[in-house]
């Protein structure tokens, strides 16, 4: 028995800190966050009486809810689509051997390093609303500025002040920011794949389309599956970008549920809010517990 | 060595564990405590940080200091958001059970969650002791009160429905500054003279900003009856009239600014006053510090005027400070409430705010000439709460009403606000 103990007791002991703190401050305060979403404390008032699921129901049936998982689905999909495109684009020319591809990296992975909320504060200003041939057009300022006067000025438009497609404008930061990350683990991808492979395909004939389209992108999928999974669960909990760029947390049109919580906190209404932040746990988890589960298969292997 | 790093690791947690259950377990202090014997600190939390309202807070504080040497105030201001962020602070601190010794809340139905809550001292009793119920109007007093207790000390009133005017700008335009609109229609002709000249007629930012324009216009078109029946259910949220009055706001919104939603606060669109890029800009009094602040002088460089159609009325809202319940020095708080309460801390504060004082005995022969119309006013007009202030409505009926506000900003659809709103009377009102 004391052998017994002696062989894991140690290992134990050093997990011990983590496990502790990660079932208190993690899994314990979520247990207790989904006891709150139970009951009906709707005002600062202290009350507990449990209601069953009936918040929950209560938020699917709001169309303000359902306007903010529109949106976030809007978002999500621009985001992920954007930052793979440019992540996928930038890889593959660096990939190429370039010229100055440690300065080129640099660049494109720099973005990453500024904080959602310091870069936010600078989007704000050049995602402004205002267009040059608008009623106070003078004041202009941002992209709008910037496209008015190389002669874009078409391409004006009102970013994330825009009703149905504002949330989409608020993703462009958000793709600017971490193309570059996508573009390293893409990058990493391409450098995993041995050059005798690429050889073996051109000797037997391969055009360069093939090479890519039969030999490349079958062995880039675990690199793309990590970027979808990464990218879409800080999608589904953006909510630090938005509140930098949107002044005013209550802003309908670019209400997504991160949001939505923060407003029913402030207002008190900690069963809502403990709600909504379940429902994104559970959209979140619905993203990243397939994928452990695929790769804790794919190490037993 | 590997064994005592693993004891150390164990010790740490095991000392973590211990502190994160220590902290809830303070004795109450004794309440009875007189405050002219407090000593220690005394942590006031505001949101107050920057600007006018600072400068204020530190005026108030001096004569604080004089009143009380013997206390040391500790400044917990927490800035931002019209203090949105400050309340998620306080809310965390206020359920943690660790309050700071005073808080400032917006007076009316914002103070009620608090009360609900059991989190506020009756401070009836203190009202006695310094013969306050006396010195403050009875208006303002009759909507402090809550069953007959009292909860907080009001530091300040504001006034809400005044629009304030570049005088340049509408000279330019034809708009004779000295003869204000007085009817919604007279004022949307006024505004389409600004529009023709190629000024924006009317500045407004964020959410909130637009939810104080939007109670303003309910409060001309719908009548002083009409819109306080809008929070305790007189009126008909379904009704025609409203209808006609939520119009009336879209047309309001018609001629504002573009990019109010990129506006960070309230000063941006002032400011768009102050430089003649706008011609109004309806807005708490609050301006009128910032407009000193700046060097403008009144009557030259801007005008005000009541929200046309709300002359004789005050859109009231006042800031007022309480006594926590468990708060850690609570004769020190005491102190802090009666200078805040006492005339010569009111003259202090408000002269530098930009408000008038809630105290009537307060000296206020250098205000400037608004301050002293304010108070002329407050004195003679029909008083009625602000919606945008959480004067009128509890703070998750504001917060409703406000996504539906910000909601119509973008597709100006009258029938779906007035559902918003209706539905969430109903879902609040008692």
């Amino acid at each position: 028995m004391l052998r017994r103990v002696k062989h894991w007791g140690p290992g134990l002991l050093l997990l011990a800190p983590t496990i502790i703190l990660v079932g208190v401050f993690v899994y314990w305060l979520i247990i207790e966050n989904f006891r709150v979403s139970l009951t009906n404390q709707h005002t600062a008032k202290p009350s507990n009486k449990y209601v069953g699921f009936e918040n929950y129901t209560n938020l699917l049936a709001d169309p303000n809810f359902q306007h903010s998982l529109w949106n976030l689905l809007i978002l999500t999909i621009v985001f992920l689509g954007g930052t793979l495109i440019f992540g996928f684009l930038w890889a593959w020319m660096l990939d190429k051997p370039a010229k100055g591809e440690g300065f080129f990296r640099a660049v494109y992975l720099f973005p990453m390093s500024v904080s959602f909320i310091a870069s936010g504060v600078v989007w704000r200003w050049l995602l402004s609303s205002l267009q040059t041939d608008q009623p106070g057009g003078e004041r202009t300022t941002g992209l709008n500025r910037l496209l008015d006067s190389v002669g874009l000025g078409f391409m004006q438009n009102d970013w994330w002040s825009n009703p149905t497609w504002g949330i989409a404008a608020i993703a462009v930061p958000a793709i600017w920011q971490l193309s570059g990350y996508v573009m390293a683990l893409f990058l990493a991808g391409f450098r995993g794949i041995p050059e005798e492979l690429r050889e073996a395909a051109r000797i037997d004939g391969c055009s360069e389309w093939k090479l890519y389209r039969h030999v490349i992108f079958p062995q880039l999928n675990p690199v793309m599956l990590s970027a979808v999974i990464i990218i879409g669960h800080m999608s589904l909990k953006l909510f630090d970008l938005i509140r930098a760029i949107v002044p005013d947390a209550n802003t309908y049109d670019v209400q997504v549920p991160a949001t939505m919580m923060w407003v029913k906190y402030i207002g008190s209404d900690y069963a809502d809010a403990a709600a909504i932040g379940m429902i994104l746990l559970v959209l979140v988890a619905l993203v990243v517990v397939p994928y452990l589960m695929y790769t804790s298969r794919a190490e037993k292997r | 060595m590997r064994r005592s790093l693993t004891l150390i690791a164990a010790a740490a947690t095991l000392g973590l564990t211990l502190a994160g259950c220590g902290g809830s377990g303070q004795a109450p202090a004794d309440s009875a405590a007189p405050a002219s014997e407090a000593t220690g600190e005394v942590g006031v939390f505001t949101w107050w940080a920057d600007g006018s309202e600072k400068a204020g807070l530190d005026a108030l504080v001096d004569v604080f200091k004089a009143d009380y040497p013997g206390l040391t105030f500790d400044n917990l201001a927490v800035a931002g958001g019209a203090g949105s962020q400050a309340k998620s602070v306080l809310a965390a601190q206020l359920k943690a059970g660790t309050p700071p010794d005073s808080f400032q809340a917006h007076a009316g139905a914002e103070l009620q969650d608090y009360i609900d809550a059991d989190q506020l001292e009756d401070l009836t009793g203190f009202y006695a002791e310094n013969k306050l119920t006396d010195q403050f109007p009875k208006d303002l007093v009759d909507r402090l009160t809550v069953d007959g207790k009292i909860y907080s000390v009001p530091s300040n009133i504001h006034r809400s429905n005044v629009v304030w005017a570049n005088v340049e700008v509408l000279k330019k335009a034809g708009v004779d500054p000295n003869k204000p609109a007085d009817s919604l229609e007279g004022w949307f002709a006024d505004m389409d003279k600004i529009k023709a000249s190629g000024k924006t007629p009317l500045a407004v930012a964020g959410t909130w900003t637009q939810t104080q324009l939007f109670e303003n216009v309910l409060l001309s078109s719908l009548g002083v009856d009409g819109y306080n029946g809008l929070w305790d259910g007189q009126t008909d949220w379904k009704g025609a009239d409203v209808t006609k009055a939520i119009e009336a706001y879209k047309k309001t919104l018609s001629y504002t600014n573009s990019d109010r939603d990129s506006l960070s606060d309230w000063a941006p669109a002032t400011q768009l006053v102050e430089d003649g890029a706008a011609a109004y800009n309806l807005m708490g009094d609050w301006a009128e510090a910032k407009f000193a602040q700046d060097g403008k002088k009144a009557g030259s460089d801007y005008s005000y005027f009541p929200m046309p159609g709300t002359a004789g009325v005050f859109n009231f809202l006042a800031d007022s400070f309480t006594l926590p319940v468990g708060a850690p020095n609570p004769a020190g708080a005491k102190a802090w409430l009666s200078t805040i309460g006492s005339a010569e801390g009111q003259t202090a504060f408000n002269k530098v705010k930009g408000s008038i004082p809630a105290n009537t005995t307060a000296k206020t022969d250098d205000f400037s000439d608004y301050q002293k119309s304010a108070i002329k006013d407050f004195s003679q007009d029909k008083i009625v709460s602000s919606l945008a202030h959480g004067a009128a409505v509890p703070v998750a009926w504001l917060n409703e009403l406000s996504t539906a506000v910000s909601k119509f900003g973008g597709d100006g659809n009258v029938a779906a606000l007035q559902d918003a709103a209706a539905a969430t009377a109903e879902k609040f009102a008692k």
